[in-house]
């Protein structure tokens, strides 16, 4: 089997995998995603392969790439579909709403005044993201109208045209922590908690991960979640409601698990690698 | 064991042979920036890039 890693530098993530492919015997070409030059009319670069995994850094190559893999009729591990959705919070949101999965409610709004609107509708504090993102990055709380309005004009004056598309969601009460959960393949494998006194709790902002009994109301909204955005291989990170409820925040495609192979004891790059060859054993 | 110089601090940075690969990131243990390896053999390395706006999960 003719296996290749997409990727764009080599993490603790992309090493873990590529140790893991060697233990499965299993080759893995890798490519990196700078030095690729793609006609759009020759497949023949990456069409030999049998199965890609996709590990980019940037979203907007990852996605642009896996369109092409499809077109080409390429396998690749997470595919076009996933990337799409989970690239883009509005997407997610729309996904998990329309197969009726739980998630904050979520408003848009295209004028820094119908935003002002929107989050005023919510009520404060509400939380602005940008459409496109990860890391924790670029979200705001927002407590009151002053802070609004600034963050308003701030978005629509100084960024892209992507962050006058205002994706404003309720604030979800959560305590100190949320989860992220690990679905493989329509497997939960395992989930941690990430505790954080910072109300945006990425582990890559600091916040810590122990470990999380997968109990069955996080499997099965795990499993819906990874659903609903196409499946494949995917990192969900859920809120707890202070009435215990839980709903989905966001899906992540190009999951990280450095924090979470100790933490958990499940050997995700293991599950990650069985699962990669089973789609290149035309698994779906 | 390779080694080469931090481009930031000039550190002197180590690497058992056949531990790492090409692409990879490290910390420089002196002054803790973020470097890429850019070769093997020799071994080289450069700052690694900055993060961008759609970096991410």
């Amino acid at each position: 089997m003719r296996v290749g890693m997409l990727m764009s530098r080599v993490r603790v993530e992309e090493k873990l995998l590529i140790e893991g492919f060697a233990r499965a015997g299993q080759e893995v070409d890798l490519i990196d995603d700078r030095e690729l030059v793609l006609d759009i009319s020759d497949p023949s670069r990456l069409n030999g392969y049998d199965v890609i995994i996709e590990r980019c850094i940037n979203h907007s190559r990852a996605v642009t790439i896996l369109e092409l893999l499809e077109a080409w009729g390429v396998p690749a591990v997470n595919n076009f579909t996933v990337a799409n959705i989970c690239g883009s919070k509005f997407s997610t949101t729309k996904a998990l709403i329309a197969n009726g999965v739980p998630s904050p409610r979520t408003l848009l709004a295209f004028t820094p005044e119908s935003a002002l609107e929107a989050i005023e509708t919510l009520g404060y504090p509400a939380v602005l993201k940008p459409a496109v993102g990860s890391w924790g990055r670029l979200l705001a709380r927002v407590n009151d109208r002053d802070a609004a309005e600034a963050i308003l004009e701030h978005k629509s004056v100084l960024g892209s045209y992507q962050h006058s598309i205002f994706y404003i969601q309720e604030y979800i009460d959560k305590p100190m922590r949320d989860i992220r959960s690990f679905v493989v393949g329509g497997e939960n494998i395992c989930a941690i908690y990430r505790t954080s006194p910072h109300w945006i709790t990425n582990t890559a902002r600091g916040g810590q991960a122990s470990n999380c009994p997968i109990i069955p109301e996080i499997e099965a909204l795990s499993l819906a979640a990874a659903r609903a955005v196409g499946g494949g291989m995917v990192a969900i990170d859920l809120l707890e409601k202070p009435n215990g409820e839980l709903v989905v925040n966001e899906v992540n495609y190009t999951m990280e698990f450095r924090n979470s192979i100790d933490t958990t004891g499940v050997d995700i790059p293991s599950k990650m690698i069985d699962y990669v060859l089973r789609v290149g054993r035309g698994a779906q | 064991m390779a080694n080469a110089n931090c481009p930031e601090c000039e550190g002197v940075i180590e690497l058992a042979d056949g531990s790492f690969v090409a692409g990879e990131i490290i910390d420089c243990p002196d002054c803790g920036v973020e470097l890429e390896i850019t070769s093997v053999q020799p071994l080289t390395l450069e700052l690694a890039p900055e993060e961008e706006e759609d970096w991410g999960e």
